[in-house]
């Protein structure tokens, strides 16, 4: 298995909208080699901007581009944008639906020894709240890329959320990628994984263990989070009957909320949602933190387990 | 473009002080000190120096104004109104249900504004990225933001500051209402400011200190700061809150308070003096 971080699919695809679309431009905040902009800035350097740490001073700095017609795409950890600079985000910017993409690096327990401080575990929740909003999570760094291309030709203010640790790369440059619209890994009658970000894979992997056992799972990579493809949520609800969820954050408004929120208001089935449970992360190799707060694919199953348990009980 | 004379423009800074009162009593809320403050600032602005073309909102070389302070939006609209975006009726919606006047500024129900505000802190960046693109696609209109004094105290329009001077922003031109008074008191008082020339000179700003009530000081500062080269300029215009209004002069309940209709009349009476209102003509 190819072993890639999503970061360098976004670095990939700045890299190649460098090339193909002259009002796209680069703003980082003193982070542009963790956040692959650098690459970007060696190209294109009268096209990049480092607005130094002031994240807030980014943002805005971005709207007012975007209202001349520029396509910035805003870059730091997502700690630093989706937090610090949420008011910017909310007030100046989704409010007036302005075209300024935000790309939220270091997402997630993954980010490792750095800690909880900068381990971004709440953007889904933070973003998807805002009107005017699109938020994308792919998880691998082919899909980033994809993503990174499809964010600078959609009008509006949109968030990219990505990883700092190697993750395998599992779907390939000819799967389509289309933002609003989930993609089905696997099918599966008994129940469904749906998830998004790398931990994709872990559930497709815990998909491959179920099956062995005689449980036919569904899994659904739900690469977007806002628009949410409720269509597809409700199906897998009505065909499979019990649903685990599968993020690396806060299951409290993130995929796991989202997802709840789709069901209970049209096909309540079952849900067991593997994330961050109400805690902050801390120092560990991504390994040890996976294991510790519980997102690997031997939690996936169990999981799965537990839902169908439920789902029998009905 | 027609230029204004001074006395034209005092003509028209009472209309525009008549506007803020009677929309915000009309809406029984809203913020009449900081917009009173600043009329001549707008007023001057929007008559005798913005390059622009109230009836084609979207014409690429217009020159911007960002309004950071969101709260003194009745200025803007007023303004923008006695200089032909929208028809001076429509004053009188300000902050009802299904008006283009939104409570703090909209861009998206009403044209002709450049951004949304009333968070605080935040348009000099704004400002500043209008500029950056200006200066990216070598063109040649200039971007004007009008901030409050209380608002100084938002870490953000520092860092904007210094991303102005950094990025050599020379067609930036900040305005600050420095009437020293904000919601809870004195600026003074509640976090002083101060020295704030020495604070703009020292994050490499070109600095022009005026009496923001003076008509030919204010047309002298835009002119001065169109001239400057490799700096951004900001105006520090010393104002009254409430001005022009016996009243409400440099009390601070008045910032976000309106006038009642007697109060109205009053102030009305203050304004006009024995012309009588003009606010249909």
């Amino acid at each position: 298995m190819k072993m890639k971080p999503t970061r360098d699919g976004y670095g990939e695809g700045l890299l190649e909208l460098g090339k193909t679309n002259p009002q796209v431009l680069v703003m980082d905040a003193d982070l542009s080699k963790s956040t692959r902009t650098d690459w970007f800035m060696k190209e294109f350097p009268e096209r990049f901007f480092d607005i130094g740490i002031a994240e807030q001073d980014m943002l805005g700095t971005a709207a007012g581009l975007a209202l001349a017609g520029k396509i910035p795409f805003v870059t730091t950890y997502g700690v630093f944008v989706a937090g610090r600079a949420w008011d910017q985000i909310r007030t100046t910017i989704a409010y007036a639906e302005l075209n300024v993409k935000i790309a939220g690096a270091h997402g997630g327990i993954s980010v490792g020894p750095d800690g909880a401080t900068h381990q971004a575990l709440e953007e889904i929740t933070l973003m998807r709240v805002l009107p005017n909003m699109t938020l994308v999570v792919p998880c691998d760094a082919v899909e980033t890329k994809k993503a990174t291309l499809a964010l600078a030709s959609l009008q509006g203010p949109a968030y990219l959320r990505f990883t700092r640790e190697a993750s395998p790369v599992f779907t390939s440059e000819s799967d389509s990628f289309e933002i609003g619209k989930s993609i089905t890994l696997k099918t599966g009658n008994d129940l469904t994984i749906i998830g998004c970000g790398p931990i994709v894979y872990e559930a497709l992997m815990a998909a491959e263990e179920l099956n062995k056992l005689g449980i036919s799972a569904r899994v659904i990579n739900m690469h977007t989070i806002k628009p949410l493809d409720n269509g597809a949520i409700i199906q897998a609800a009505l065909e499979t009957g019990a649903i685990v969820t599968a993020e690396e954050h806060q299951v409290m408004g993130g995929l796991g909320g989202a997802v709840a929120e789709t069901l209970v208001q049209n096909s309540p089935v079952p849900v067991e949602m593997i994330g961050i449970q109400d805690t902050f992360g801390e120092s560990g190799t991504p390994e040890e933190l996976a294991e510790k707060y519980g997102l690997t694919s031997k939690h996936i199953i169990e999981a799965a387990r537990k839902v169908l348990k439920r789902k029998a009980a009905i | 473009m027609v230029f204004f004379s001074v006395d034209k423009l005092a003509t028209i800074c009472k209309d525009i002080r008549a506007d803020i009162l009677r929309m915000t009593e009309a809406a029984g809320s809203g913020h009449p000190g900081g917009s009173l403050s600043s009329v001549e600032l707008m007023t001057v602005l929007y008559f005798n120096v913005l390059n622009h073309r109230p009836q084609e909102l979207q014409w690429s070389e217009r020159d911007r104004f960002i309004l950071s302070k969101g709260h003194a939006c009745p200025v803007v609209y007023a303004v923008m109104a006695r200089s032909g975006y929208f028809p001076v009726e429509e004053l009188l919606t300000l902050r009802k249900l299904g008006s283009r006047l939104q409570g703090h500024p909209n861009m998206k129900s009403l044209p002709g504004l450049e951004s949304s505000s009333g968070s605080l802190g935040q348009g000099l960046s704004v400002a500043n990225g209008l500029a950056l693109a200006a200066k990216i696609d070598n063109r040649d209109y200039r971007v004007y933001c009008l901030m409050g004094d209380g608002e100084l105290q938002e870490g953000q329009i520092w860092e904007a500051a210094m991303t102005a001077a950094h990025y050599k922003l020379d067609n930036v031109c900040a305005l600050v209402d420095y009437n020293n008074l904000q919601i809870d008191g004195k600026v003074e008082d509640v976090k002083g400011i101060a020295p704030l020339k020495e604070k703009w000179l020292s994050f490499n700003w070109h600095v022009i200190e005026i009496d923001g009530h003076d008509l030919e000081q204010i047309e002298k500062a835009y002119a001065e700061a169109k001239l400057v080269k490799g700096k951004p300029s900001v105006i520090i215009a010393r104002t009254i809150k409430g001005k022009g209004v016996s009243f409400m002069e440099d009390v601070a309940g008045w910032h976000g308070k309106a006038p009642n209709s007697e109060e109205l009349k009053l102030a009305l009476k203050e304004i006009y003096g024995q012309e009588g209102s003009t606010l249909e003509n």
